[in-house]
């Protein structure tokens, strides 16, 4: 039967079902790795432009009004109803053991340290950083990009920079927001409704909280989220494939990348500050 | 939207983010407290027992705060923890000034007390305070407790 004029191809050692799932899972590693390179290429030739997202402010301050203004509703809306039920949830545990006083403490700790930039950073991820991908995809997908290079402007200075830095000027701002909003909302349930003792709870707050170790530590946080939303946000939306669905993709990829690198960088940096 | 606009948005937006700033480290945070600068100088101290006094931890007198601890070291010669504090520079300090360690309420944070003794000279930066009180071990006051009332009925 002249069902196979070609000889069977001889199976290489490589390709036996035994090794199959390491080739591919060498694959996998190797294109991870290549995008982690291309990203943090991208990421230098991004700093590198410093100085003219500084230059053509303008540029940037528009960013910083679509990244940071834009998102100061949902920051300060979600920042005031988190320390209201950390006010709420607070008191009912604190009470059992007839220290309420430390709601204040309770509040500010868990906002300045914790809550306050990884919230705060979540909401601007799938707020402001989607935002971002989107725009840069589209602009790919419509060849503007392109076209500004046609036309020797480079789209990493005059696209790319100013979202960058817009990014990671608002984050530490947006954070800072948050926590102070969720100290007012614990101090509202807290004092107002379910009557704390109001110098107490200022008091006892002030004598927890410390300035360099728990404020400065949440701003310097709050500052490396700001940084890898952006760059991932700016990142994926230039890397994104030029079709609709590429630019979905690449959206719906910042929001769960930035998401998953928070919460790690979080662990890390808590790691590294708080665990005396 | 036009420039102008877009400009007073974005000043009013980073004026609020540096007045959360300024609110949290003022008012949510103790800057402007001790820990904000302001002359400090230290004194030495050497105790037997240093309980769950941690570095940070207040120095009181009178229930005042006056300084902090501000290093806590195990002594290799003498076998005791060497401590140095941070104490506020508007106070100064009787030389035979007793450094005791105190728990504020029954489950609260330990914090180092000063009480104050009678001496004319007054402790200066470096200086070293001789007379110091462990840090009540509650194990080794129940232990104490329980021989006794084993003593008194063996009486």
């Amino acid at each position: 039967m002249p069902e196979r004029l070609v000889p069977p191809a001889k199976v290489s050692p490589i390709d036996t079902a035994l090794l199959r799932p390491f080739r591919r899972l060498g694959a996998h590693v190797t294109r991870a790795l290549c995008r982690l390179g291309f990203a943090a290429r991208f990421l230098l030739a991004t700093l590198g432009h410093i100085g003219t997202a500084l230059r053509r402010l303008p540029l940037t301050v528009r960013e910083i009004y679509f990244t940071g203004v834009l998102s100061l509703v949902i920051i300060a809306v979600s920042g005031l109803f988190v320390g209201m039920v950390l006010g709420l949830q607070g008191y009912d545990t604190l009470q059992r053991f007839g220290s309420t006083s430390a709601l204040g403490t309770l509040v500010a700790l868990s906002l300045v340290r914790e809550l306050g930039p990884v919230v705060a950073a979540l909401l601007f991820a799938s707020r402001a950083g989607s935002a971002i991908t989107a725009e840069i995809g589209l602009m790919k997908a419509t060849e503007q990009l392109s076209a500004m290079e046609m036309m020797a402007v480079d789209p990493v200075a005059r696209v790319v920079a100013p979202r960058f830095f817009a990014g990671v000027i608002s984050m530490p701002l947006l954070a800072a927001l948050f926590s102070a909003l969720g100290v007012l909302g614990g101090y509202l349930v807290g004092v107002r409704l379910l009557g704390v003792d109001d110098g107490l709870f200022w008091s006892q707050m002030q004598a927890a909280v410390n300035f360099r170790e728990d404020i400065a530590n949440g701003v310097i946080k709050s500052f490396v989220f700001g940084v890898l939303v952006s760059w991932i946000a700016v990142f994926e939306g230039y890397d994104a494939e030029p079709t609709a669905e590429g630019v979905s993709g690449a959206t719906t990829r910042t929001v769960v990348t930035s998401s998953l690198a928070i919460l790690g960088a979080d662990f890390v940096l808590t790691a590294f500050m708080f665990r005396g | 939207m036009n420039r102008a606009a877009i400009d007073l948005w974005v000043g009013i937006f980073v004026a609020l983010g540096l007045a959360a700033l300024v609110f949290l480290a003022f008012r949510v945070g103790n800057l402007g407290g001790l820990s904000g600068g302001g002359e400090v100088y230290r004194l030495y101290a050497e105790f037997d027992d240093i309980g769950g006094v941690k570095v940070r931890a207040p120095v009181k007198s009178a229930g005042v705060v006056v300084g902090r601890v501000e290093d806590i070291r195990f002594d290799g010669q003498s076998y005791r923890a060497a401590v140095t504090l941070a104490m506020d520079g508007r106070y100064r300090f009787p030389r035979d000034t007793i450094l005791t360690i105190n728990t504020s309420g029954l489950l609260g944070e330990q914090y180092i007390n000063c009480e104050v003794g009678g001496d004319e000279q007054l402790l200066g930066d470096g200086d070293k305070v001789r007379k110091t009180q462990s840090a009540v071990v509650l194990e080794k006051l129940i232990s104490q407790f329980m021989f006794n009332k084993a003593a008194e009925r063996k009486d």
